[in-house]
């Protein structure tokens, strides 16, 4: 027995001590931390269990019969994060450059599948030089077996990547298929192929930085979700993150005691729209001041900025926020915000989170550009995603909402379960220049005409009556007293049930 | 009595004109332009009138014919001018009289000599008061001014002859800087007073500024109401000021106070007045002007002699003599004045623009021992506005001593909340916080002497940390421990052992330790000190007190992951909670600072191109003057922050550009 202890407390000493002290600080050198240090950084103190800690790989090619690690390149578990239960895995790039082998993607496969079954989110920590080369298609069946779990997790548990040190080739498909990606600057990639193929196939000289860092993924791609200065802050976001989300699709909605009055009054907000209609405001006041203890956490921050997505609580309750901001583009829909927003929505609805829509845009981006790129599609995506949503929506209309965009926003048309309406709402089907310009072709020549025809669709359509005698807005509010309405609005659609009709999957416009 | 007047100006001194007017039953109107509907002037007004559009830049103010006409049909029967704009413009002040109406200041002839800085210098040494040397006529060119300048010795003062307020105002070290700041002083001359005309003066050094407050009827009959000290200041503009003086005594006082009203009534003056002398180290003190208008910091003199200057302007404006002679007038305690500016301290107080996303001052108070009185003219939600002057609000206190005055100004300034904007309260705190500050021992060189580099933070003190990091602490573990709690609420009854935590705050790291037992958060210091952490009501939009030992901070408080951003006590930042391990594993990554090129210049903030000094191709040295951008009636210098040269210049003089436009770019 106590021979058994010895060599148990041996085994185990060996396991942590991963790729060895040399490889150890070569990690530390490079400003990452290792893969156990990861977990620590991220979970709750001493809530970490261990799996597979013995298991080592069963290659004997290529000379790798002589070197073998126990845990074979991934530490793999479940712990608690703030006292809820995640499973969790993290490639060790100490050991094979962190490499997936056959066993190293078993350890992966197991703790997802009992995620699954135990209805708690996965996250996984990424940072591997890729497939276990000398495995060959063991290896690559690994990758496909990790995607496979992706795949059927995708709506049961949140799914949490954190791309650590590079993510390349294949292994780019399995934090692509989760649900949020966090990245660390300067310290970790994700590309198809890395700089060195792309300058022999096309030339291009290309950092790997600027082809697939966390800027460019975060700004410019869209694959990423936000990216961080260093491996502890990106764990801890994590953290955060997950307050916000439930454990899985049963879980039902989340809530928390929060320090602030559910009818805190905002007077300001009376005058948070400008008196010129030309001139923009931000959007992220409005969020800010109705949130509680006014903490939002913003998704996506830095791409596709005219539209704005995040979680924040109302009442306790975890609430999904997407909102045109008019400092941006003004805050018009085009490709990248629709894509943005759509995929939000549609997280939200899976995990029955209610979600809570800011309205004010002039409509769609025109242009050859945005055609080009597919608009049509894109935009129907966020369309198509707010009418098949059955969680609680809420809508309120802060200035413009023109044209088909005013449908698309949640409009009460699409499913909208409460839709209101500030005093300086204008829905209408667009501008009052561009409606005469048209109602009115005849008198284009003579100007003053065309003023007072403006004038007259002004007074007739800026303002949120017309579609309130339709029953299209559901109260007009003081924009002071919003807070108090949602609130309460998302209070009452708590027992709401809505069901789709049957179908095997629908055919979102991809 | 006058029942009905017009205001002519905006913001805060409107707000102050129009109170005053309620107490006396008058009906006030303001004039308000496009940028300011809506603002709380015009809330408070019994008639508020929108100016038409102008074609310059915050010229609406300045349209005297427009402001007459207005005033004309509304039967109005005095204007107010308040400070700024037409307040010392003779010609308004004339036309106001002729047009049959009051002008709530004194006589346009005495403001005509005395808005000429030329002019008033030999007034005042005719009337034997003691001036500056210097050479009292315009200066009219470059190489007159090096001319003039080397006979009376650097350094010496550019100033604009019908300036104010530190606009049109330089120092010039040495003939090198000259051309420079003789050029700005004329643009800014020409923009902001419509009156190119410049002279120059040998310039005090570390001299102390001090003026006198009069008030003289249409009798002859004057008072004095003291002094105040306005040596604080930056690039000649007062930002703290305070009555009494702490550095000169009543017998120099009275002594300037006979000079300020000879010089008064040798012009026929009446209405309010104020006489600014600079005061060298051995108390010699020098007539520098007099203005003749109502003082943004004139609240300091109402708090110590409980004379309201407003009503007594309006009552010698309807003819009314003084009812208090001289010893009538009895000065009590201390009086400080701040003004709170929207601007970034740690980017060379830079003007910063924007709508005022919380405007939480701290609240007006009465009390036998204790004022507190908050001059503003927004409130949340205001807009401030590149065309107009960047003063949010003054805050002033009063108290029996200097000592119990400062205590209170900073609780206040540290209560004061401003966001969406930058504001200058934590500089603000810093500047009273300072030893020398507190014992009165400064002059108009304070800031640039104990602020070289500019500023950037206030550097918490290790003790003031340790309170802040106890209760943050406490507040951390108190929600960690109430979500992990089935009923959500914090088990009061349970003992915690000791669990050690390091507070990162900026640079700093401190180990504190945290229990829980006796139903009390208990934090201990390195050397076993233990603090006893009680909470208030928390909120996340007030302010929050947190009792710990036996002080109470109050505190601003936002969420951030492992920590909180923090406002107190003018200390800005983000507190951050870690656990020894992951303290200490946060010293493998290095500062990783992305590489920042200066490959262009971006406008630091949105405002008008008035010169553009480089072109395309031109080859620029590191400090080299790029070009000058106009906010706020600043000309705002902006300078090359590399060697290099220029590949392309993208906007050109009379551009108005948006905070990020790009200016230029380099190769």
């Amino acid at each position: 027995m106590n021979k058994i202890l010895d060599e148990l407390e041996n085994r185990r000493r060996e396991a942590k001590q991963g790729g060895g002290q040399a490889r150890i600080d070569a990690q530390h050198k490079k400003g990452k931390l290792t893969a156990r240090e990861r977990v620590e950084v991220l979970v709750d103190p001493g809530s970490f269990e261990e799996f597979d800690m013995f298991v080592s790989h069963r290659c004997n090619d290529f000379g790798l019969d002589k070197d073998s690690y126990p845990g074979d390149g991934v530490i793999t578990g479940w712990a608690t994060i703030n006292g809820q239960i995640i499973y969790l895995f993290s490639q060790d790039f100490t050991v094979f450059g962190g490499s997936l082998s056959e066993t190293n993607a078993q350890k992966i496969c197991k703790v997802m599948d009992m995620a699954v079954q135990n209805g708690a989110p996965i996250i996984g920590l990424n940072d591997s030089g890729g497939a276990r080369i000398q495995e060959g298609v063991a290896s690559l069946g690994g990758y496909a077996e990790v995607f496979k779990r992706n795949i059927l997790a995708s709506g049961v548990v949140p799914q949490i990547s954190v791309i650590m040190g590079p993510c390349a080739g294949g292994a780019v498909y399995s934090p692509a298929m989760t649900d949020f990606i966090f990245m660390v600057r300067g310290s970790s990639y994700m590309f198809v192929t890395g700089p060195d193929v792309v300058k022999t196939v096309t030339n291009e000289s290309v950092t790997a930085e600027d082809l697939g860092g966390a800027v460019t993924h975060t700004t410019k791609s869209s694959v990423a979700d936000m990216a961080f200065d260093n491996d502890i802050l990106a764990l801890r976001e994590v953290r955060r993150l997950l307050e916000y989300l439930p454990a899985s699709n049963r879980a039902g909605t989340i809530s928390k005691k929060v320090y602030d009055d559910p009818e805190r009054i905002e007077v300001s907000l009376d005058n948070l729209i400008p008196t010129d209609a030309g001139v923009a405001y931000d959007i992220k006041e409005l969020i800010i001041k109705l949130a509680d203890e006014n903490d939002f956490l913003e998704i996506q921050p830095d791409f596709a900025r005219n539209i704005i997505i995040g979680f924040i609580r109302l009442g306790g309750s975890s609430i999904g926020v997407v909102a045109n901001q008019p400092k941006i583009l003004a805050g018009c829909l085009d490709v990248d915000s629709s894509r943005k927003a759509a995929r939000f929505v549609r997280f939200c609805d899976a995990f029955n989170i209610p979600i809570l829509t800011l309205v004010d845009v002039p409509g769609f981006l025109p242009g050859t550009h945005q055609e080009y790129g597919g608009i049509i599609k894109h935009g129907a995506k966020l369309l198509f995603a707010y009418g098949e949503a059955t969680v609680p929506k809420v809508t309120v209309i802060t200035r413009k909402a023109y044209g088909g965009a005013y449908d698309v926003m949640s409009s009460k048309h699409l499913r909208g379960d409460i839709n209101y309406a500030w005093p300086t709402a204008e829905i209408a089907v667009m501008g009052a220049k561009g409606a005469v310009e048209i109602i009115y072709k005849s008198d284009l020549s003579d100007k003053k005409k065309i003023e007072g025809h403006a004038k007259q669709y002004e007074e007739r359509f800026s303002n949120p009556f017309i579609a309130a005698e339709k029953g299209y807005i559901d109260e007009v509010i003081m924009p002071r007293s919003t807070r108090k309405r949602l609130v309460r609005a998302f209070k009452s659609l708590e027992g709401k049930k809505q069901v789709n009709p049957w179908k095997k999957h629908d055919n979102i416009p991809l | 009595m006058i029942e009905r007047i017009l205001i002519a100006n905006r913001g805060e001194i409107a707000c102050r004109i129009i109170k005053t007017a309620a107490k006396l039953g008058i009906e006030s109107s303001v004039i308000f332009s496009k940028d300011d509907e809506g603002s709380l002037a015009v809330k408070m007004a019994d008639k508020a009138f929108l100016l038409a559009d102008s074609k310059n830049n915050s010229q609406e103010y300045l349209d005297i014919e427009q402001i007459i006409r207005i005033a004309k049909k509304d039967k109005i029967e005095a204007i107010h001018p308040g400070y700024g704009f037409l307040s010392e413009n003779a010609t308004f002040a004339k036309a106001v009289e002729e047009n049959g109406m009051k002008f709530i200041g004194p006589p346009h002839e005495s403001i005509k000599i005395m808005g000429d800085k030329i002019v008033s210098k030999v007034q005042a040494k005719n009337c034997g008061v003691s001036i500056v040397p210097g050479v009292d006529k315009e200066t009219h060119n470059f190489s007159e001014a090096r001319k003039i300048a080397k006979k009376i010795g650097y350094p010496i003062m550019v100033k604009a002859s019908a300036g104010g307020g530190g606009k049109g105002m330089r120092v010039v070290q040495n003939e090198k800087d000259l051309e420079d700041n003789f050029r700005s002083a004329k643009n800014e001359a020409k923009s902001s007073f419509g009156d190119e005309r410049i002279f120059i003066e040998k310039f005090v050094e570390n001299p102390h500024h001090v003026e006198i407050q009069i008030i003289g009827d249409k009798f002859g009959n004057f008072i004095h109401l003291g002094e105040r000290d306005c040596s604080i200041q930056r690039r000649n503009q007062k930002i703290i000021e305070e009555s009494p003086s702490p550095f000169i005594d009543r017998t120099i006082r009275d002594a300037m106070a006979i000079q300020a009203i000879n010089l008064a009534k040798s012009v026929n003056y009446y209405s309010a007045g104020t006489v600014e002398f600079i005061v060298d180290a051995q108390k010699n003190f020098y007539f520098l002007e007099m203005n003749t208008r109502l003082q943004v910091e004139h609240p300091v003199t109402e708090l110590t002699t409980g004379v309201d200057i407003v009503e007594q302007m309006i009552r010698i404006a309807s003819g009314e003599p003084l009812k208090f002679n001289q010893k009538g007038i009895s000065f009590t305690g201390s009086a400080i004045e701040a003004r709170v500016y929207a601007e970034d301290p740690s980017r060379d107080f830079m003007p910063s623009v924007g709508r005022l996303n919380k405007y939480a001052p701290p609240k007006e108070i009465r009390f036998d021992k204790r004022q507190i009185r908050n001059d503003t003219g927004v409130n949340e939600g205001s807009n401030i506005s590149f065309k107009y002057d960047p003063m949010i609000s003054k805050l002033c206190v009063w108290a029996p001593t200097r000592k119990k005055s400062l205590e209170l100004m900073v609780d206040a300034l540290a209560e004061f909340r401003i966001t969406g904007i930058k504001s200058n309260l934590s500089f603000l705190i810093d500047v009273i916080s300072q030893e020398k500050f507190q014992r009165g021992e400064f002059t108009t060189n304070f800031l640039s002497e104990k602020y070289p580099e500019g500023f950037k933070s206030r550097n918490v003190k290790n003790r003031d940390l340790e309170y802040l990091g106890a209760a943050l602490l406490s507040l951390q573990k108190s929600f960690a421990l109430e979500s992990r709690s089935k009923n959500g609420s914090f088990p009061e009854t349970r003992t915690y052992n000791p669990e050690d935590y390091f507070i990162h705050w900026n640079d700093k790291i401190i180990p504190l330790s945290w229990s829980f037992s006796d139903g009390c958060h208990r934090v201990k210091n390195r050397k076993e000190k233990e603090f006893i952490v009680k909470f208030g009501k928390l909120s996340f939009n007030e302010i929050t007190s947190i009792q710990v030992n036996s002080r109470i901070l109050k505190l601003w408080l936002s969420k951030k992951t492992d920590g909180y951003l923090v406002n107190w006590k003018g200390y800005e930042g983000e507190l951050k909670i870690y656990s020894p391990e992951i303290s200490g594993m946060l010293e493998f990554f290095p500062d990783k600072k992305m590489p920042v090129s200066h490959q262009a210049l971006n406008a630091p903030m949105p405002g008008l191109i008035v010169s553009l000094d480089v072109v395309a191709g031109d080859d620029v040295q590191l400090g080299q003057r790029l070009c000058a951008l106009e906010a706020m009636k600043m000309e705002n210098v902006l300078y090359a922050e590399r060697a290099g040269k220029i590949k392309l210049v993208k906007c050109k003089k009379g551009d108005i550009l948006s905070d990020g436009d790009k200016i230029l770019e380099y190769e």
